[in-house]
């Protein structure tokens, strides 16, 4: 069964019909639930699927639209959110044992901003166990898989997002991206996925994988939906310190404005071409999908031309340092003693050491141990300290670069979506995937995936653009550019 | 080998002379160096990164919340109130200020939410100031930095004790109130000294009020880091960290003993280990704790959750503009003008009655007078009475217009509910008696004992003073206080002249 046998309406076209009584959130909700039902057995999108509490809030929705009140944005329209977002009394499981039984007393600021959007969170998505992955296999209860064929993954960590919106039966979802759990997924389920300005979205109720690296961002089907999308998320927020004190510019108004007269870099390090001192490893279809985009773009009246930023190179190296450095100390409150899994041991220590052993999952067990040795005492400056110092490198060149360009495009992830279980055995070769998403979190700036057709083996393939500090508007003019050459 | 072994043996056999020498205790040759950690609660009311009471002996986990329980998702928000007083605290020690980073310090015990502790490592808020103390010199600061509190566990079963404990209960109310951390430089080289800084600390603290700074309840809670050297040398041998200090008593104590087993074990060819002890104070010694052998690797690195905290300058001088006058300042603008022993001083700056007692001497009252009042008769404080009618009364005084026990009665009358000594002292029936009066009653007192009179008139130095007393007592008897002593004296010496 491929993925378009359920023809999902747009979040804009069932807000519209639902806000004008033309069809009932109630409708759009069971459509929604049918359809995750029809394919959650082959695909695992889901942790929860949340039956009960979606009909209740469409049927909130419906009333509001009868007493002639508008719900929202969002309204009737069926969204997802990964695992790993708090919802008040509702399991929040991060995909790990350790979390076991925890139902959070608290709305993470998403859940609230969605519920008072009209929007209905139909479910808990799947993801790599805390974020940690690119492959939603890393999670303790059991991998997702790719719409587009189930024998492959559909990317991570934020799979199960990816998933159900690439299966067609939700319009939006959610998920987090801190090395490109968020892109690189969108661009192997053929989605749309942003990568927000680091504090444009609150980051209150988002467990912590690594701080200064999360960020929220919206899956969806179309440009503009994802540009509705984080309209409604996207905002400051005084329960997140690292929130942006301003107010997200409209994205969907400039959703028409074309790109032309607009600058765009082609980075010639993450191009493939070893001519550019590319990073190896990028397929010869992905590059050649990037190169068709860089080719739309300048149809469209944008000048493209090839750049450097040498720092890129280093970014894997210093974001396999700098996560699991932050998530090391994120994750140490998971010790037994408050909530979820407790294994007793002897005493206080030995209580902790257990229930973690049993808790944690081997990948996050490794980068607890990566991230604790990096700051540790004689290895801090070496480690820790040195990949700081290439985040400032990135940072200043990115911000040099961004001097001649107003945007920058690469491919999204190194390769179509592959075999289950291809790349479990070496981690390394799992985290080469992220190496042209990492740049955006180490910078803090914002980066959409949008698809732009497929490969030799007729797998999705995204391309990424990238712009400087609070760029979204213009990075979403170029992604409706792309959306509309990509189905021409 | 355990510690516990070493210092067993060491505490059957102190031994040795300890002399006490103006620059600081001297053990046997050896010098005691102390560097001191005090923690200071902030009075604000919530916590440092949380909405939630800040508030000492509610039912526990009543004053928390999901930041600062540590819940997944949950974030800290920093508390300004908490900024502004440690930043005034900084500057009341002469500190710099400083824009400052925060830090995770990062291990793991129950009492610890997240298994780290949000405090400030490499950029702390106040660096290199100082204390200046009556009689002990200058202590210099070393940091004045801003961290979270810990909650508290409370064992159960065995002896109540952590080892040995069948069970544990974690209060979280405390966890995440605001703490300052004062961090001396080891220039303390006695116990006494290190009461003094600590009293001193603690005072400058009231003055700003920005803690209540209570030993007893934990809101002061003092570390002692202490090492010995031979006197004369500049070395700084190995220390151990005194925790568990609930008092200055046990802060001298704890001092001494430590130090003591230092010498010790140096005379006894063999070093103390670096490590953390606990102060037992019903045994009088410290205990081993941790060893620091495998020192604890905590990982400190920027807390991501956080902005850096930026201080301007205007920043600093509306803390500067918001200093209260300090202790130190008040204790010497009282000594320029009353001759009143260090002692009485600082008790009057203590109890915060300097400022009456000031106003009140340029007001006209007799100096001594007024610092004998404050420390003797306003123990609780001020109340109602301001200081021209504290002046007003101590002049009734000196005028003899009143006696002392009458100046005290008017004194609490004004205390408790204000007014004027003379029309309190009216009535209360205090008017100075008139001499006319106070002859007849003489009169009768000398017609009833004409033989006391005489040798109160005739008798030696021994006997008119013996004498004296008593007929001072039964006119005292017969008008139930209300004759002026001076004025008796005044009255019993004219007539024995005359006689």
């Amino acid at each position: 069964m491929s993925p378009s046998d359920f023809s999902t309406p747009t979040a804009v076209e069932i807000s519209a019909a639902v806000r004008s009584g033309e069809r009932s959130a109630a409708s759009v909700v069971d459509d929604a639930i049918a359809a995750i039902e029809h394919r959650e057995g082959e695909l695992h999108a889901y942790n929860l699927v949340m039956t009960d509490q979606a009909r209740a809030a469409a049927a909130a929705v419906d009333a509001a639209v009868a007493a002639g009140n508008d719900p929202g944005p969002l309204a009737g329209v069926p969204v997802a959110l990964k695992d790993n977002m708090c919802t008040k009394g509702v399991a929040t499981t991060c995909s790990s044992k350790i979390l076991q039984g925890w139902e959070p007393p608290y709305d993470a600021t998403i859940t609230n901003l969605l519920h008072a959007a009209g929007a209905v969170v139909v479910g808990k998505t799947n993801l790599d166990e805390f974020a940690m992955g690119s492959s939603t296999e890393n999670s303790a209860f059991g991998a997702t898989r790719n719409p587009h064929d189930v024998t492959r993954v559909p990317g991570g960590s934020s799979g199960g997002s990816a998933a159900t919106v690439g299966a067609g039966a939700v319009p939006l979802s959610f998920g987090s991206d801190t090395g490109g759990s968020i892109r690189q997924p969108a661009s192997l389920c053929g989605v749309v996925g942003v990568k927000p300005t680091y504090g444009m979205v609150s980051r209150y109720g988002l467990v912590a994988f690594a701080s200064s690296l999360d960020q929220i961002g919206p899956f969806a089907t179309t440009v503009a939906d994802a540009a509705l999308a984080l309209e409604v998320i996207a905002g400051h927020d005084p329960l997140d310190s690292t929130s942006i004190p301003q107010a997200m510019p409209s994205l969907r108004s400039v959703l028409g404005e074309g790109v032309n007269g607009l600058r765009i870099g082609i980075i010639g390090e993450l191009s493939g071409d070893p001519a550019h001192n590319s990073v190896e490893g990028i397929a010869v279809d992905v590059q050649g999908r990037a190169s068709a985009a860089a080719e739309a773009l300048e149809a469209a009246g944008a000048t493209v031309e090839l750049t450097s930023i040498p720092s890129v190179v280093f970014g894997l190296a210093a974001y396999y340092l700098i996560a699991p450095a932050e998530a090391s100390s994120n994750l140490a409150r998971y010790d037994g003693v408050r909530y979820g899994m407790r294994v007793d041991g002897p005493n206080a220590l030995a209580m902790n050491a257990a229930s973690r052993t049993a808790g944690f999952g081997d990948e996050v067990k490794r980068r607890i141990m990566l991230g604790t040795y990096a700051l540790s005492s004689g290895y801090y400056d070496a480690y820790y300290g040195q990949a700081q110092r290439v985040r400032t490198l990135m940072i200043n060149e990115f911000a040099e670069r961004y001097q001649d360009f107003d945007l920058l495009l690469t491919p999204t992830s190194p390769t179509t979506a592959f075999e289950i279980d291809a790349k479990t055995a070496d981690p390394m070769t799992m985290y080469v995937n992220d190496v042209c998403t990492i740049p955006s979190n180490l910078t803090g700036h914002p980066a959409i995936s949008v698809p732009f057709g497929n490969g030799d083996d007729g797998l999705p393939i995204g391309v990424q653009i990238m712009a400087p500090m609070m760029g979204e508007q213009t990075m979403f003019r170029a992604a409706a550019v792309l959306e509309e050459a990509a189905n021409k | 080998m355990s510690n516990e072994s070493i210092t067993g043996s060491v505490d059957e056999s102190i031994t040795g002379s300890v002399d006490e020498a103006a620059t600081g205790t001297v053990i046997d040759g050896w010098e005691i160096v102390i560097g001191l950690e005090v923690h200071v609660e902030l009075n604000t009311a919530t916590k440092l990164f949380c909405g939630c009471r800040n508030s000492f002996g509610d039912e526990p986990n009543t004053n928390i919340c999901p930041t600062c329980l540590g819940l997944p998702g949950s974030l800290p928000v920093l508390n300004a109130q908490a900024v502004e007083s440690a930043m005034l605290l900084g500057r009341a020690l002469n500190c710099t200020v400083n824009s400052s980073v925060f830090a995770r310090k990062n291990y793991f015990y129950p009492d610890q939410p997240k298994d780290y502790q949000v405090s400030q490592y490499d950029l702390p808020t106040n660096t290199d100031g100082w204390i200046d103390l009556t009689g002990f010199g200058r202590v210099a600061i070393e940091r004045a930095h801003i961290e979270e509190d810990a909650g508290k566990l409370n064992h159960g079963g065995g002896d109540g004790r952590i080892h040995g404990a069948e069970y544990s209960m974690a209060d979280y109310n405390r966890a995440g109130v605001p703490l300052v951390e004062v961090v001396s430089h080891p220039d303390m080289r006695s116990a006494e000294q290190a009461k003094a800084y600590v009293t001193e600390l603690r005072s400058i603290v009231l003055a700003l009020d920005v803690s209540d700074a209570k030993m007893e309840e934990g809101s002061m809670r003092v570390d002692a880091n202490v090492s010995v050297r031979p006197v004369g040398s500049d070395e700084l041998r190995t220390r151990c960290e005194v925790k568990n200090i609930n008092s200055l008593r046990s802060l001298e104590r704890a001092i001494d003993y430590e130090a003591r087993r230092h010498v010790d074990l140096y005379n006894a060819g063999e070093r103390p280990i670096q490590s953390t002890r606990h102060w037992d104070e019903e045994a009088g010694r410290t205990r081993d704790g941790r060893s620091k052998e495998d020192a604890d690797d905590y990982r400190y690195f920027p807390e991501p959750d956080l902005v850096p905290l930026v201080v301007t300058a205007d920043d600093i001088a509306r803390i500067d503009a918001a200093l209260p006058v300090l202790p130190d300042a008040r204790r010497r603008a009282l000594a320029d003008v009353a001759g009143a022993t260090e002692d009485e001083i600082t008790l009057v700056v203590e109890r915060g009655l300097d400022r009456l007692v000031l106003d009140a001497i340029s007001e006209g009252a007799d100096a001594k007078r007024a610092v004998i009042h404050a420390v003797n008769n306003l123990a609780e404080g001020a109340g109602k009475l301001t200081p021209g009618p504290f002046a007003a009364l101590i002049g009734m005084e000196t005028a003899s217009d009143l006696s002392a026990t009458q100046a005290k009665e008017v004194l609490a009358e004004l205390v408790s509910a204000g007014g004027g000594p003379r029309e309190v002292a009216t009535a209360k029936g205090f008017e100075a008696m008139d001499s006319g009066e106070l002859e007849s009653i003489l009169d009768g007192i000398i017609a009833e004992s004409p033989d006391e009179w005489q040798r109160f008139c005739d008798g030696d130095d021994k006997d008119r003073k013996k004498m004296s007393g008593m007929f001072t007592g039964q006119i005292m008897k017969a008008t139930r206080g209300q004759a002026n002593g001076a004025a008796v004296a005044r009255l019993l010496n004219s007539r024995a002249s005359r006689n």
